[in-house]
């Protein structure tokens, strides 16, 4: 009877961990089977990378969304990263230990906030923020990396936090033990030693910030047209899925489903890249 | 191998007057006075968990680093208070450097694991980094190994490699004496031949302090030997501090000699 139970258990968790890889492949399978054949018809050189998006006329270009994906996902990167590894050395490495239990959680919490609100928030404030004192729509680029910069700390700096405390105490015994100031142990030894890690930790927020969604829909314009400034609203691959799937069918439909697959396959990129970094050691 | 004797008018490099240390309310070291010798070897001996790491890092101030750690006392180098209230720790321990127990080279290049500290301390030209790298290469014997590999990563060394690497980089920001926590334990016999060999040829030039589990090495390296022992009070006490020889031939304390000739630790 024990032993049927044993059996039984087992193959309850097997079930239910197989469901949830099956959703993976569901999805995965219903996107490719919708939206290939299309980039297939187009070719996929002409659909990434052409200009026109038209779905009225048939035309499926995506390159302006490539590029509205690549400048907020790089403004988030150069906004969100210096201040996210500056932030988890603080926690590692200077935070009393009572400052650095509040700040934790509290770091967390910012992951927790619903992306609709960080996109209500732009709109609020950012937006004409961002028009008084640059000029130009406000929905630009720019408030659009503002945004995906504050959302992707709490990535980078957990991620980075982890790998700078895993680093072995010896280094930095070893590098205080030559004379050297608690500064630059940090900068010549320590983020050296964790760069590994904190690479990881900047691509996988790279990965969110190139997938967010609501927020950026909010605050970003949405124009189909490659920017010239970083004023300019642009729209990403993932807001051309969001405004027209509503009213899409047909061609036009799949077309999103192979944005989708172009999104799909920049992640997992991105993912892997992460996975090889950190386990190359 | 040296002669185990020191010159009656060695001078003191470093001095403890009663120093205790404690780790929050726990008592670790007490009441320890002794005089360490210029250009010699002492070795820190004495059962595990009595102290002898705490204590030798006392000397470059390692212990600061562990919260709710305090000392009371005095420590001199030269006549350089250790502990005095204006004391910079950093420039202590760029005279005080240190070696651990296991080899902790950083995950950089050879060259650069040595260049490090000097570049640190303000030398920028390529060509004085250079002799650096070399010179200190060369005191450790390590030079003629690694002088065509001196972009590989230092962790591609052998252990024994390494620890001598680190040898190197301690040195070469010229400290006056050099600290040595276990420094042979995770090495195969060879290696911890070739490192007591590099002892005595840094002693001509450095004050050095070693602690070490293995009495037989304490005989061969150490011109002085400090004893310490947990007593019944749970205090690291010096029981017993003088010239190696004549500890290991006719030691004065009972505790020591059943010690050093294994009765116990």
């Amino acid at each position: 009877m024990k032993k049927f139970k044993e059996q039984l258990s087992g193959r309850v968790f097997f079930a239910l961990a197989l469901s949830s890889i099956s959703a993976l492949a569901l999805i995965t399978v219903f996107i490719i089977a919708n939206g290939a054949p299309l980039i297939a018809d187009v070719g996929v050189v002409k659909f990434i990378f052409g200009m026109e998006w038209a779905p009225s006329r048939g035309e499926f270009g995506i390159f302006p969304m490539v590029i509205g994906s690549v400048t907020v996902t790089l403004g988030a990167a150069v906004i969100g990263v210096p201040i996210g590894v500056c932030c988890s050395v603080f926690l590692a490495e200077f935070a009393p230990k009572a400052m650095s239990t509040i700040f934790r959680p509290a770091i967390q919490l910012l992951a927790g906030i619903p992306s609709v609100v960080y996109g209500f928030w732009g709109l609020i404030f950012v937006v004409p923020a961002v028009r008084n004192l640059f000029g130009g729509p406000g929905l630009s680029i720019l408030t659009g990396s503002i945004i995906l910069g504050v959302m992707i700390l709490p990535t980078v700096i957990s991620i980075s936090e982890v790998s700078i405390l895993a680093l072995p105490r010896q280094y930095k015994e070893g590098a205080l033990a030559l004379g050297m100031t608690h500064w630059q142990t940090i900068y010549a030894v320590m983020i050296p030693a964790a760069k590994s890690g904190i690479v990881a930790a900047v691509i996988l927020g790279i990965g969110r910030a190139i997938g967010e969604t609501m927020a950026v829909i909010m605050v970003l314009g949405n124009a189909v047209s490659v920017p010239e400034s970083i004023l300019d609203p642009v729209r990403t691959l993932t807001t051309n899925i969001g405004i027209e799937m509503g009213y899409a069918s047909g061609e036009h439909q799949q077309a999103l489903f192979a944005t989708g697959i172009v999104l799909f396959v920049a992640i997992m990129i991105l993912n892997s890249f992460a996975q090889y970094i950190t386990r190359r050691k | 191998m040296t002669d185990n004797v020191l010159s009656s008018n060695q001078r003191v490099k470093l001095r403890t007057d009663s120093l205790n240390l404690f780790y929050g309310s726990f008592h670790a070291l007490g009441d320890i006075s002794m005089e360490i010798y210029d250009r010699s070897i002492t070795a820190i001996i004495g059962p595990s968990g009595c102290g002898k790491s705490t204590l030798l890092r006392v000397f470059n101030r390692m212990n600061d680093l562990i919260p709710g750690v305090r000392v009371e006392g005095e420590v001199l180098l030269d006549d350089f208070s250790v502990y005095g209230k204006n004391t910079d720790v950093v420039s202590l321990r760029r005279k005080v450097g240190m070696v651990f127990q296991r080899p902790n080279v950083f995950p950089k290049s050879i060259y650069d694991n040595i260049a490090i500290g000097p570049r640190k301390h303000g030398i920028k030209r390529t060509r004085q980094l250079d002799e650096i790298v070399e010179h200190s290469l060369c005191q450790v014997a390590l030079w003629g190994e690694v002088k065509d590999d001196l972009k590989k990563s230092g962790l591609e060394l052998t252990p024994g490699q390494q620890q001598r690497l680190c040898i190197a980089r301690a040195i070469a920001v010229e400290p006056d004496v050099i600290l040595m926590d276990e420094s042979c334990s995770a090495l195969d016999p060879e290696s911890t031949m070739k490192i007591e060999e590099l002892m005595f040829s840094l002693v001509e030039k450095y004050t050095i302090i070693i602690v070490t589990h293995n009495m037989e090495q304490a005989l061969r390296v150490s011109d002085m030997a400090a004893f310490l022992m947990i007593g019944q009070d749970r205090i690291g006490k010096l029981v017993e501090y003088g010239p190696t020889i004549g500890m290991f031939s006719s030691p004065k304390d009972k505790r020591t000699e059943d010690y050093i000739t294994g009765r116990f630790g």
